[in-house]
């Protein structure tokens, strides 16, 4: 049990996905203005992540080591994470009406979120088991999503301040990145 | 030959994808730590970019409209797997050096957009001078990362090898939080800052 939660916290808070591995940018600055769509692209971000552990870990290790294939990696996992994202997508347009409306327009997107390829490289590199390489996911996803919400939370207040016109916008969400990144910086040798 | 330039000089500074864009942050940010790494991802970048442009913009009129996206997926893995295949044979230190970033190549939104927005629609050579252009303009964004981390947080600077100049204060008590995770985001956005300051890039 222990070993799941040094890697749950190790993937969430030390080696978090975005502010400290630098992954998942483009989303994490493009939807990260208002608290609730951020809460709704990480829920659907760890979602397609746990799948993704799931799904690449047996294809790895029953597909790519024995035929010695490793050379396709990069092709069958991107393949693979862009048909699991289309196929969410349509399982949760039939299954929940709601769910589909929350998440709907961002699950396209995550195909092209770095993080979850990072994420199936990272658990091949360090050779995850099929239980390990989950809960892994699952704290990738937690840490993109805590991360999104804690900066959505602080630019829908930074609308509001008085920048100098030419920190106005990304720049000044830059600079918080880097505050935020310098606190997670702390818990470095927790593990 | 205008329209040739036109289109290869637009993605250098008036859409240059990092800092007007802000596309293509991951690897902007990872792995500038030093000059050469960000050389070394900037060519990378660059051979995929092309390469790929020149492929998808000659099948465009065979690509269903449907099923694009995972085509140009594939074409742009193939390069990079080329890409990271041969930089493992010739350079195995700058390989290791960029770890994980060079597979990454493949979601570079830059890429991506590239192929989307204009190498799908138009002719081969206008295919060239875009992406060309896009990836100098790559280039310069992980250049002058690269650069100001390299040499605040070290104190010197080095190209392949070479010490180009050592920093007189800051060579033995170097800015630490330059070359760590922070420094980068620190970095991109005093730049930023400082391009739309001196109005070298629109402000919003």
């Amino acid at each position: 049990m222990n070993e799941f939660i040094v890697i749950f916290l190790g993937m969430a808070l030390i080696n978090n996905i975005v502010l400290v591995r630098y992954l998942g940018l483009c989303p994490y600055f493009g939807v990260s203005k208002e608290v609730g769509t951020a809460l709704s692209m990480g829920m659907a971000t760890t979602f397609v992540m746990l799948i993704a552990a799931a799904v690449t870990w047996p294809i790895n290790h029953y597909v790519l080591v024995p035929f010695d294939v490793g050379y396709m990696q990069i092709i069958i996992f991107i393949l693979v994470i862009s048909s699991l994202v289309q196929m969410t997508e349509i399982f949760i347009k039939r299954t929940s009406a709601t769910l589909f409306n929350a998440l709907g327009i961002f699950l396209p997107l995550i195909t092209t979120n770095c993080a979850v390829l990072f994420l199936t490289f990272w658990n091949v590199l360090w050779e995850y088991t099929f239980i390990e390489s989950i809960v892994s996911g699952l704290g990738a996803g937690a840490g993109f999503t805590l991360a999104l919400i804690l900066m959505s939370g602080i630019r829908e207040r930074l609308d509001m301040a008085d920048c100098p016109r030419s920190m106005r916008g990304l720049p000044i969400a830059f600079i918080t990145a880097m505050m935020l990144s310098l606190a997670l910086l702390g818990l470095g040798g927790m593990i | 030959m205008g329209k040739f330039r036109k289109q290869f000089v637009a993605g250098i500074i008036v859409g240059n994808p990092v800092f007007v864009l802000a596309l293509g942050l991951c690897p902007a940010l990872a792995v500038s730590i030093a000059l050469d790494y960000g050389i070394g991802m900037s060519v990378a970048a660059a051979f995929v970019l092309v390469a790929s442009g020149i492929v998808v913009s000659t099948i465009r009129k065979f690509v269903p409209n449907m099923v694009r996206i995972p085509i140009f997926i594939v074409i742009i893995a193939t390069f990079v797997t080329i890409v990271a295949l041969l930089m493992e044979a010739y350079l195995p230190a700058l390989h290791e050096a960029l770890g994980l970033f060079l597979p990454l190549i493949v979601v570079n939104c830059i890429i991506m957009g590239r192929m989307e927005a204009f190498a799908s629609k138009n002719p081969v050579v206008s295919a060239i001078a875009d992406t060309l252009g896009a990836s100098v303009g790559f280039g310069l964004a992980m250049v002058s990362i690269s650069f100001s981390r390299e040499l605040f947080g070290t104190g010197s600077l080095s190209l392949f090898g070479i010490n180009l100049v050592t920093l007189p204060v800051l060579g033995e008590d170097p800015i630490l939080i330059f070359i760590l995770a922070p420094g980068a985001f620190l970095v991109i956005g005093l730049l930023l800052a400082l391009f739309r300051w001196r109005g070298v890039i629109r402000s919003e």
